[in-house]
């Protein structure tokens, strides 16, 4: 039986004209104004190209240098020890750790930002902790990075959470998969609380005294009708956090270990030795590549930067086909 | 059917069941960041006790300092906490603040163009263009910054004679002021563009249509009554911009030069093509450090810094939004 899902009536109430098209002089030309207000305007102009030929310089730029170093064969060859660019291998262990990290972010984040978001809207008592929470979650989305990376060094490096990462005669290494997610999922908190509080506060009142009426509960109005009624804007805060993970640095660099391929732990079952273990992501890997790190090979970092590139293309373009879909089934907020 | 209703609706998932898992999530991540600040403020607490407030002050070479006290560290030895971060602060302060203010002025410009004046092809064109530049990560930015940006300023901007003039003191190789205010700049001024418009698309129609009625034309409308009803917007984007550039690591660890040298405005016009090194970046650039003590201790305070700027600002922000809520709009 598939769930009936609430949605609201698309399109006008019927037996209402939609308002006449405006013609076309119904908007006030730029000729009446004076010198300072043009003056303005062409400024506008000059910086709205100057933003899109920012955004196509680097794009194409990126794509060119791209199609001209990626070999297929980066990407499933792990990088190695050697004298030149030839010889270093390509990035697959990058690429995967990226997925890993995504993938784990996100199943951390995911859940919590929602369960968070379903509080403080529909729960929300005491106010003094929705108080508190409200500017929690607004300061972590304000504390930087590499600050909470540090922290992370301290969490995991305590004997208590050693079975999360390597360690050996007491000493925990405290730099994993685990380590790295847990800490990433953080930065993509905020953004899925704040889409998913979006969804539900654009659902109406009625709706829910609609679903009480009938005698369901709290939790089950929120499972059943809210949630799924926002489910265009979860989707959305998901895909950002996501772009927020896969381009994040700072914590990859210090919580993963900065190696330069999977460190797989000895003595754990398959998928648990690697999550225990230090790795790197095409972020980190740009970031050694690039003539200030310790691998200078400009040509696979941009490669990878390429590849990064296409990520967060495809999660852009997620985020619109969501909205686009969203449209035209209709949602409560539009 | 029964069944499955006791199983979805019943106890187990009852309402009182329920608020009392989520309220302790939503405590355990309040929890989680007082944790955190503590965490990192006792971390850095060897250092600031040391220093004092000389701690913020100039005084010596910072990296030989920094270097120092990691190497104390690692001998045995009784520890060096010696340590005064000005430059860093200085340079973060340059950077941060150039970027903001330009892009504060070009994110208000486009946003506006975006909102009122653009016509549809070109918002269109715009908005994609605007989010497209706002989440491409920082890494990619660097990249580019030292690849295409550095070099340029290096070889084309920066003249002969002006790198003989420094070169007792200070190499001038592009890695500059120059480059890393500008690829900040196209770095945060997209989060303002589409926290500014969002703000500005929230202004109530009718009070425009009042101030166009009195014969106030597009442009003085637009930044008499949607911008400054925009006003609480404005902050936030600000204020979160500000929050981004202060704790932007890897990108300016890649192009500031990673020097720690103070930038001097006295210096004329060769003053922006001098190198430097934010407070972020230090702590990227000597992560290997941790394991010493002292250096542990150092890097923590940078980061209680950084931590303490971070919760200013939210804080001001909040303060700033709070006071101009009688405008009647929301951010």
């Amino acid at each position: 039986m598939s769930t009936p899902v609430a949605t609201p009536p698309a399109g006008p109430p019927p037996g209402i004209a939609p308002p006449p098209p405006a013609g076309k002089g119904a908007v006030e030309g730029s000729a009446t104004w004076r010198l300072t207000d043009r003056i303005g305007l062409a400024i506008c102009w000059a910086l709205g190209l100057l933003f899109c030929a920012i955004a196509v310089a680097i794009a194409v730029y990126l794509f060119i240098q791209g199609i001209k170093f990626l070999k297929p064969s980066m990407l499933v060859t792990p990088a190695s020890a050697g004298f030149s660019q030839t010889e270093t291998g390509g990035f697959s262990d990058a690429l995967f750790g990226t997925l890993i990290v995504a993938v784990m972010g996100i199943a951390i984040a995911l859940p919590a930002g929602i369960a968070i978001a379903v509080w403080l809207v529909e729960y929300g008592r005491p106010t003094a902790l929705a108080r508190i929470t409200e500017s929690t979650i607004e300061a972590i989305a304000g504390i930087p990075s590499i600050v909470l990376a540090l922290f992370g060094t301290v969490i995991f490096s305590s004997t208590a959470l050693g079975f999360l990462s390597r360690s050996s005669e007491g000493v925990v290494f405290g730099r994993s998969f685990f380590a790295a997610a847990t800490m990433l999922s953080l930065v993509a908190l905020p953004l899925i609380v704040a889409s998913t509080r979006e969804g539900l506060n654009s659902i109406p009142r009625h709706v829910r005294e609609a679903s009480y009426a009938v005698g369901k509960t709290k939790a089950a109005t929120t499972r059943r009708i809210l949630l799924p009624a926002s489910r265009p804007q979860v989707a959305t805060g998901a895909m950002l956090g996501l772009g927020r993970i896969i381009g994040d640095t700072a914590i990859i660099v210090v919580l993963l270990g900065a190696t330069q391929n999977f460190a797989p732990v000895e003595g754990a079952a398959f998928p648990i030795n690697y999550l225990r273990g230090a790795g790197t992501t095409l972020t980190n890997f740009v970031y050694e590549a690039s003539p200030t790190g310790n691998l200078n090979q400009p040509q696979k970092a941009y490669a990878a930067a390429f590849v990064l590139l296409l990520m967060v293309l495809a999660l852009n373009a997620a985020v619109d086909v969501i909205h686009r879909r969203a449209r035209k089934v209709g949602t409560w907020s539009s | 059917m029964e069944e499955e209703y006791q199983q979805e609706y019943g106890p187990k998932w009852s309402d009182q069941r329920v608020e009392r898992m989520l309220g302790a999530l939503v405590c355990a991540v309040v929890g989680l960041l007082l944790a955190m600040i503590v965490v990192v403020f006792i971390h850095a607490w060897p250092s600031f006790a040391h220093n004092g407030l000389s701690w913020f002050g100039p005084g010596g070479d910072v990296d030989d300092q920094l270097n120092a006290i990691f190497l104390s560290g690692q001998s045995g030895a009784e520890y060096i906490y010696t340590f005064h971060a000005w430059p860093l602060i200085w340079s973060t302060l340059l950077i941060t603040g150039g970027a903001v203010s330009i892009a504060l002025f070009s994110a208000l410009f486009v946003a506006v163009f975006i909102v009122e004046f653009a016509p549809e092809w070109m918002s269109n064109i715009l908005q994609p263009v605007v989010r497209f530049l706002a989440s491409v990560p920082s890494v990619i930015y660097g990249l580019l910054g030292v690849l295409v940006l550095v070099p340029f300023i290096g070889n084309h901007l920066v003249t002969e004679p002006q790198k003989a003039s420094v070169a007792g003191v200070i190499s001038l190789t592009g890695y500059s002021l120059l480059a890393a205010v500008t690829v900040l700049t196209v770095m945060i001024a997209p989060l303002m563009v589409s926290i500014f418009s969002d703000g500005l698309r929230a202004v109530k129609p009718g009070w425009l249509e009042g101030s166009l009625a009195l014969g106030v034309n597009r442009w003085r409308t637009t930044w008499k009554i949607a911008v400054r009803t925009a006003r609480p917007a404005i902050v936030a984007g600000t204020v979160l911009a500000v929050a981004r550039a202060i704790g932007e690591a890897v990108m300016l660890a890649m192009i500031s030069g990673s020097v720690g040298f103070a930038p001097n405005p006295a210096d004329g016009a060769i003053f922006i093509y001098e190198p430097s090194r934010p407070l972020a970046p230090t702590i990227v650039k000597n992560i290997d450090q941790l394991s010493s003590p002292p250096a542990n201790a150092t890097l923590f305070a940078i980061a209680a810094v950084l931590l303490f700027s971070a919760a200013f600002l939210s804080l001001t922000g909040w303060a700033a939004r709070r006071s101009m809520r009688k405008y009647g709009a929301t951010a």
